[in-house]
């Protein structure tokens, strides 16, 4: 049994069959998850420096020796490191003073905040199989971003309450600006927002479940969602990035929305993160520094701010180290040039833009295939692995260690 | 996927009744449901005019004279591997209720339906409820499918 990191289901039950160093046969893995594993046998990295091939222990050296030198460095990616690698990758940012911030900075990080401190409820996934009969995809298309969550988790499986399942006991409903895959399979209840048209249509829902009439033009429909709403028993809302993104600043509305429906029923919030082990960091930062991302130790205490995202960092930094990320293709592309134009040390299994760029790589281990760890699932629950294919390339974990020592 | 009416416009329309049924709509209707092949329409094949259409017929049939003995038809192409099917296929819940009843991949080999490589893969058709003289229109694994990679004929 092997465990996919494609996404952060990470899906315990892959069977796959090793044969000389390859995969010969893989069960149970989606095709998302499938490219992720065939990924590690085509461009992989090699330790360099700007673009000549060293050797591991020469590019480790470089890298210590950029860190030591920056007097602003930044510390970015971290997402899809396993626990064990972001714990060291938050002791060397406390010992080089640099700034330190994951891809939540500019993903779910607004909802994961309030999700963590607990001021929206939330459950976990085998809760949602177990007890959900009403699940919301606002903004999120899991069919495409995480294709087993509708049938390991949140609409197909039977569970101790619904024994039913989606033929009579589940109700799936999505919230969207367009008719996604996940949108075809909820038939009647496809909600279509015009894009920044999630606060409206959060008040709506309030104003409806007040019993008042709502401000929208089919108010027929959304009466039936908010009786839907009301008659629900557990019901389980997966907000995507198309919501966190439309909502911003105005997330209090959410945090309202949850508060009115749970004053009449049980609702509980998991956001729909996108790397493996997003979550992962920002409970382990915040149990560190008391903030999920965006920090920086300069000056040895860890300070919080906007100035501290990659988004203003990657401008202010002058040095960069990059840990299973790509930034210059994720990241806006004013930021994106102002962050390549300053010396990358990149950590990465696979060749990408970034590694292109960096003027150190240093190849890593993929987590789940050639290394093992812990990661948290989006819904907060810890999941220790296994590597099934042994490699000699060092983990995330040993190769900051080692710059680490080096420093 | 084509209908009857489709594939009776690329036929002669005369009534003929050489391939031994009494109207093309009937032959249209046995070509859909794989009990007539393009074949036994003689004046189709033989007579020049109907060229065109004869060529047509045997594209849109292709697909068709793939499918498997249900009339089930998996296009790997589009298939996410998201296993909705597997999970949802009442047979495979009865013969690995504790895995695929949960959502969890199935170890039985009796199950119909499985992600194997990252697409949905199918085995033991003859288990299919659609399979045998007692059939029924089961379709928990086509109305499931989020991208139509599955298809009944």
């Amino acid at each position: 049994m092997a465990t996919c990191t494609g996404c952060s289901l990470l899906c315990e039950d892959i069977e796959a069959i090793v044969t000389d160093g390859g995969l010969s046969h893989v069960k149970n893995l989606c095709r998302k998850g499938h490219g992720h594993f065939q990924a590690v046998f085509t461009e992989r990295t090699e330790p360099s420096i700007d673009g000549q091939k060293v050797d591991l222990e020469k590019a480790i050296l470089a890298a210590a020796e950029i860190l030591k030198n920056a007097k602003r460095p930044l510390l970015y990616g971290w997402s899809n490191s396993t626990l064990e690698a972001q714990a060291a990758g938050i002791r060397l940012a406390e010992k080089i003073g640099a700034t330190i911030d994951d891809t939540s900075s500019f993903c779910q990080g607004l909802l994961m905040e309030r999700i963590i401190a607990g001021t929206i409820p939330t459950c976990t996934l085998d809760d949602v199989r177990n007890f959900a009969d009403t699940s919301i995809f606002w903004g999120s298309d899991p069919s495409n971003s995480h294709p087993r969550h509708l049938s390991r988790f949140s609409y197909y499986p039977r569970g101790d309450k619904r024994q039913k399942s989606y033929e009579e006991e589940r109700t799936c409903i999505a919230v969207d600006v367009r008719k996604s895959a996940t949108a075809q399979l909820c038939s009647n209840y496809y909600f279509r927002l015009a894009p920044g048209g999630d606060a409206e249509f959060m008040e709506a829902i309030i104003s409806v479940l007040d019993g008042k009439i709502p401000k929208v033009a089919d108010k027929k429909k959304m009466i039936e969602l908010g009786t839907l709403l009301k008659k629900t028993e557990y019901g389980v809302i997966f907000p995507g990035l198309g919501m966190v993104y439309s909502m911003q600043d105005r997330m209090d509305l959410f945090e309202r929305l949850m508060a009115r429906l749970n004053e009449i029923t049980t609702f509980r919030a998991i956001p729909m993160v996108g790397h493996y082990n997003m979550r992962g960091f920002n409970e382990l930062l915040r149990e560190k520094t008391g903030f999920i991302n965006r920090v920086s130790f300069k000056g040895g205490a860890a300070a919080h701010g906007p100035e501290n995202s990659v988004l203003s960092a990657a401008k202010s930094c002058d040095a960069a180290l990059v840990i299973g990320s790509d930034p210059l293709s994720s990241l806006p592309f004013g930021t994106a040039r102002a962050l390549s134009k300053k010396p990358i040390i990149a950590i990465d299994p696979r060749r990408s833009l970034t590694t292109d760029a960096a003027k150190v790589v240093i190849p890593s281990a993929l987590s789940g295939m050639e290394a093992g760890g812990t990661a948290v699932r989006m819904d907060g629950v810890k999941i220790r692995f296994e590597p099934i294919i042994e490699s000699k390339r060092p983990t995330d974990e040993e190769i900051l260690t080692r710059i680490m020592e080096a420093i | 996927m084509v209908g009857a009416m489709e594939i009776y416009m690329l036929l002669p329309k005369t009534n003929c009744k050489k391939c031994g049924l009494p109207t093309c709509m009937a032959f249209a209707v046995g070509l859909l449901g794989r009990e007539k092949k393009v074949d036994e329409c003689t004046p189709l094949v033989e007579e020049k005019k109907y060229e065109a259409k004869l060529k047509k017929l045997r594209e849109v049939i292709a697909p068709i004279e793939n499918a498997s003995e249900t009339g089930l038809i998996i296009h790997p192409e589009k298939c996410f591997g998201c296993g909705n099917c597997v999970v949802a296929c009442p047979v495979n819940v009865a013969a690995d209720p504790t895995r695929c009843g949960v959502g969890l991949g199935p170890q039985s080999d009796k199950v119909i339906l499985k992600v194997e490589d990252g697409v949905v893969v199918c085995n033991n058709l003859k288990e299919c409820r659609r399979f045998g003289p007692n059939k029924t229109l089961c379709n928990a694994c086509t109305v499931t499918c989020p991208s139509k990679a599955i298809e009944f004929v």
